[in-house]
């Protein structure tokens, strides 16, 4: 892969396939530990290296797998992944630990992993498949520190952010702030281009 | 052929299998040492505070006695006992327990029980309960541990050592009635353990040097 495709495929990543905002996999932990930025960046980083190690894996043991067996094998390999990491953080990272608690070993039921891993990773080789685990993640991961810092920040000022339906609020707040942005660009692109009668404006998917 | 495939497939899941048990086992060898030396840390971070007001002043940590499995204390684990003194006299002693029947797995708790059989504090050390649900067991997330502060065998009596669904005096934590309940009934035996055998408790000869490092 060059420069400019991964530069290419890190805008995917974060912006235009991000996997919170735009394929909305994964809500579960998101919704659940961005109660504050801290934990977050714990279980973003987590599923960052899950993802990235189990896209490693997958990509590398693509020529065995066989439509028959290709599930197991990723819950297998996500399975074991998720199992070290948790080791890894109850040793280097007790604290964070104790915070994200659970959602740690949740990881394996992200269903961005086993995307990746089905879509991406089992299809093409393992260099691209490494850049996709990092991108993918690093989007998730970034998401989730947004809206962990959003809601501890604006709890001060309103409390529910940081109760359980401010996760739905923020998480919708970052959606239409996305496709608002989204939408501007569309429009300046379509007036730089030809400037026409807005009706002829095309709509955002 | 239908049979040959079906043995490929086989022999690849269990080569990947072999590849991913090896993988945890490694992992397992590598950070072994690690946690265990951090959820001692945590242990003896949590002493302290489970023995609210108490006047002692032998180091918490320095008389400790592992009752080793079985035992009549909750928990299949090795219990270990941390025994407080003032002076020459005992204090407290504090039960490193677990309670088996939670939602998800034991749970493990510190129970501080006071020299005249009283609850002196209980800690939730590490447990898989649903968050927002059964985790309103730490101190972190709710106070109800608190409720046991000052409880003993006759305060309330045998029939109030139950949640209130059960008909005693302990608050259930809404939508998780299962975790309170375990909680509630590994305090409760510890302190019927206690109750037994106190004397002995601290007639026991300390573990060796290796436990105690401070």
């Amino acid at each position: 892969m060059t420069g400019p495709a991964i530069v290419d495929r890190f805008k995917t990543g974060l912006w235009y396939e991000n996997p919170g905002l735009v394929q909305l996999l994964g809500l579960c932990p998101l919704l659940a530990v961005t109660s504050t930025f801290v934990n977050g960046l714990g279980l973003g980083v987590a599923t960052l290296s899950v993802l990235v190690v189990s896209n490693a894996l997958v990509s590398a043991t693509r020529r065995f797998l066989r439509s028959e067996i290709r599930i197991p094998i990723y819950v297998l390999i996500i399975a074991s992944l998720v199992t070290c990491t948790e080791l890894v953080f109850k040793a280097w990272f007790p604290e964070l630990d104790r915070a994200l608690g659970i959602f740690i070993p949740l990881i394996v039921t992200n269903c961005a992993i086993v995307a990746r891993a089905e879509l991406f990773a089992s299809r093409n080789p393992i260099g691209s498949s490494i850049v996709d685990g990092l991108v993918m993640g690093t989007g998730f991961a970034v998401l989730l520190m947004a809206i962990g810092a959003f809601r501890e920040l604006v709890a001060t000022a309103w409390l529910l952010a940081i109760l359980p339906p401010g996760a739905f609020f923020s998480l919708a707040l970052a959606i239409a702030a996305k496709n608002v942005i989204d939408r501007r660009r569309e429009d300046q692109r379509a007036n730089t281009r030809s400037p026409r009668p807005q009706s002829l404006k095309r709509q955002v998917r | 052929m239908a049979d040959s495939s079906i043995l490929r497939g086989g022999v690849t899941l269990a080569a990947i299998a072999a590849i991913c048990t090896a993988l945890v086992a490694f992992t397992y060898q590598l950070t072994d040492e690690r946690i265990a030396a951090n959820e001692q840390a945590w242990l003896e971070q949590s002493l302290q505070p489970a023995l609210a007001g108490l006047f002692f002043d032998s180091g918490v940590s320095e008389s400790v006695v592992t009752i080793p499995a079985p035992h009549e204390l909750p928990g299949s684990e090795d219990a270990i006992i941390y025994r407080v003194y003032s002076g020459e006299s005992p204090v407290a002693a504090l039960f490193v327990v677990s309670a088996r029947d939670g939602y998800a797995g034991a749970i493990k708790m510190l129970v501080g029980v006071g020299i005249d059989g009283t609850v002196t504090g209980v800690h939730i050390l590490a447990h898989r309960e649903t968050p927002g649900l059964g985790d309103r067991i730490e101190s972190s997330k709710s106070d109800w541990v608190k409720h046991f502060d000052g409880r003993s065998l006759t305060n309330p009596d045998a029939e109030g050592w139950k949640i209130r669904r059960d008909g005693g005096e302990f608050d259930q934590l809404t939508g998780a009635s299962v975790t309170p309940r375990a909680v509630v009934k590994a305090v409760k035996e510890t302190l019927q353990y206690f109750d037994a055998n106190a004397d002995n408790i601290f007639a026991a000869p300390a573990d060796q040097a290796d436990e105690v490092e401070e």
